[in-house]
């Protein structure tokens, strides 16, 4: 027990470190020998980083087009997914394949074409050249099928009976039930787009659309020495990660295991 | 997982000609929004930058078809490729090993504990959805020259030196740095699987007999194989690709010591503009990724137990 204790303890260092050195003086930061805790706490380490870059503006970018990437992936990854798990059509088994291939394709081979598409149609610099061309991976429509087969046929039948669409079925009958699933695909998403570097890095330039990681590092490349500020800053884009973790860790950890496979043979 | 494949398949004989028909206009309806997406955004973008990288396209100017020079360049007249593909793959391997058998172990090693599994699970699990440019940066604080590494290296009189600007050591860097911030995806993946071993298996296991070791190797891994497989090809098709902490720490240097094939697209597309020659690295990159991948599904029949 006391071995596991320390070993955590030793794996939480980087973000105590991170904290520390946010809310003490440069010169203390790269003090000899290192002080773990800084001799008075400069809180306002926090505002000097938010007015020196605007990192405001950061985390509002971060924020939409997060929440805008979960909200197409949710709609089109439920109905592609349970046209897969339900409906019989031809050449399901060889598309359902190539869905499954596409995730095993690297975004840097997409970015340079990509790029090129949204410089053709002047969306570099805009909030949809952000978000679009994230939006349509095929892990969703993965992982709402594997839910989806699972629901008992018998929910349905009976309302397939009485003569519902199959939008109505989706709607009122499986949605619901694909709750946790649902949910987990949100908070996946939605982190992956809040973390998100390499893209963001491409087709934004300046501070105007810049999300809070392409942020960190303008920073990093602008006043890299003041490592205050730069701790301030990474704590600012690190902290709702964290908060998220700690406050949704019984739904993560449930969630966790229906991702756990590539569904049989 | 036979109960889902008997969904998956359908049940013979249960569904009449004309519903099938109509299911059809129905899934196309469907699946419209994600397979235009897919098109749009995924597919043409392939097809696109494998066009892309038989052309010397530099952003401006007109783009000339010059064949397969951009790959023979890349493998006779680069003089940092091969340094840049060995990087990668070196990391590949190191990380993918360490990775699985550290969150292995720690999974083991946490289920077996009294109290407090959720909460070591969640420590570890920490950096997972937090950016990787921030927890890298946090790194580069803690290996800058004459920062924490540095003296605890030297208060324990190790003979480390510093490591991102020692080209022997950098790349060590990195994947200590990935380790960190990675491995508590595949731990938490790895203990929902643990969990759902029957203990009765390990109690009549145990009372045959079998150590700790042996209900490990003959009970534990066999039923958690799949899982375990899947946590592998991910980790492995995720860690090619890696640029984050790369661009964080160490842009590729010192040198090109910490250089991958995924850096060396962005330099060479995006720093350079050579986007024909950057769009033949990143099919290389693809190839291999696939290449991996392929391989992994063939080997798995050797060790994976679906039906346990």
């Amino acid at each position: 027990m006391a071995a596991i204790i320390v070993v955590a303890t030793a794996f939480l260092f980087p973000f105590f470190w991170m904290v520390s050195n946010a809310i003490r003086t440069n010169d203390e930061v790269l003090a000899v020998p290192p002080r773990l805790l800084p001799s008075q706490a400069h809180w306002e380490n926090f505002v000097q980083a938010w007015l020196y870059l605007p990192f405001g503006r950061f985390f509002l970018n971060s924020a939409i087009v997060a929440a805008a990437v979960t909200l197409i992936v949710l709609v089109v990854s439920s109905m592609a997914g349970y046209a897969f798990a339900r409906l019989r059509f031809p050449f399901r088994g060889s598309l359902f394949a190539i869905y499954m291939g596409t995730l095993m394709v690297p975004q840097a081979v997409l970015v340079i074409p990509l790029f090129l598409m949204m410089s053709r149609i002047g969306w570099v610099n805009t909030y949809q050249g952000l978000i679009l061309p994230m939006a349509f991976g095929s892990f969703g429509t993965f992982l709402l099928r594997q839910f989806f087969l699972q629901v008992p046929r018998e929910l349905e039948e009976a309302a397939l009976i009485d003569g519902a669409s199959r939008v109505r079925i989706l709607v009122s009958i499986m949605l619901p039930l694909a709750g946790p699933a649902l949910g987990l695909l949100a908070l996946f998403t939605f982190t992956a787009q809040w973390n998100n570097f390499l893209w963001a890095l491409i087709i934004t330039n300046g501070n105007d659309h810049a999300t809070l990681p392409l942020g960190l590092t303008l920073f990093q490349g602008q006043q890299g020495s003041q490592w205050n500020f730069l701790m301030a800053g990474t704590t600012i884009s690190v902290l709702p990660g964290l908060v998220l973790t700690i406050l949704l860790q019984r739904y993560i950890f449930r969630g966790l295991s229906l991702t756990s496979g590539f569904g049989g043979k | 997982m036979s109960e889902a494949a008997a969904w998956q398949w359908g049940r013979p004989g249960a569904a009449s000609k004309p519903r099938e028909r109509s299911e059809t206009g129905t899934a196309f309806l469907f699946l419209l929004p994600s397979l235009l997406g897919l098109i749009v955004f995924l597919i043409l973008p392939l097809l696109a930058s494998l066009v892309l990288s038989f052309t010397n396209w530099q952003m401006l100017g007109k783009a000339r078809f010059i064949g397969i020079s951009n790959y023979v360049n890349l493998l006779t007249r680069d003089p940092t490729f091969y340094h840049v593909l060995w990087n990668t793959l070196l990391f590949t391997v190191e990380y993918v090993i360490l990775n699985i058998a550290l969150s292995l172990a720690v999974a083991v090693w946490i289920s077996s504990l009294r109290w407090g599994k959720n909460l070591f699970r969640l420590i570890f699990f920490l950096p997972t959805f937090t950016p990787l440019v921030g927890l890298a940066i946090v790194w580069l604080l803690i290996f800058t020259p004459g920062g924490m590494m540095d003296w605890i290296a030297g208060a324990l009189h190790l003979p480390i030196p510093n490591l991102l600007t020692n080209p022997n050591w950098a790349l060590q860097a990195v994947v200590l740095v990935s380790l960190w911030s990675g491995f508590g995806y595949n731990l938490l993946l790895f203990s929902a699987s643990l969990d759902t071993v029957p203990p009765s298996y390990l109690e009549a296991a145990q009372l045959d007999g079998a150590g700790a070791w042996r209900r490990f190797w003959s009970i534990k891994l066999p039923l958690i194989s799949p899982t375990l497989f899947f946590g592998t090809v991910m980790t492995a098709i995720t860690s090619l690709q890696i640029f984050d902490q790369v661009y964080a720490l160490t842009r590729g240097g010192p040198g090109v010591a910490t250089a991958t094939l995924g850096f060396s697209i962005y330099r060479q597309g995006f720093g350079a503009y050579h986007m024909g020659y950057a769009a033949a690295i990143s099919w290389v990159l693809f190839l291999i990724i696939m290449g991996l991948t392929a391989l992994q599904f063939r080997l798995q029949r050797r060790w994976v137990h679906y039906d346990a």
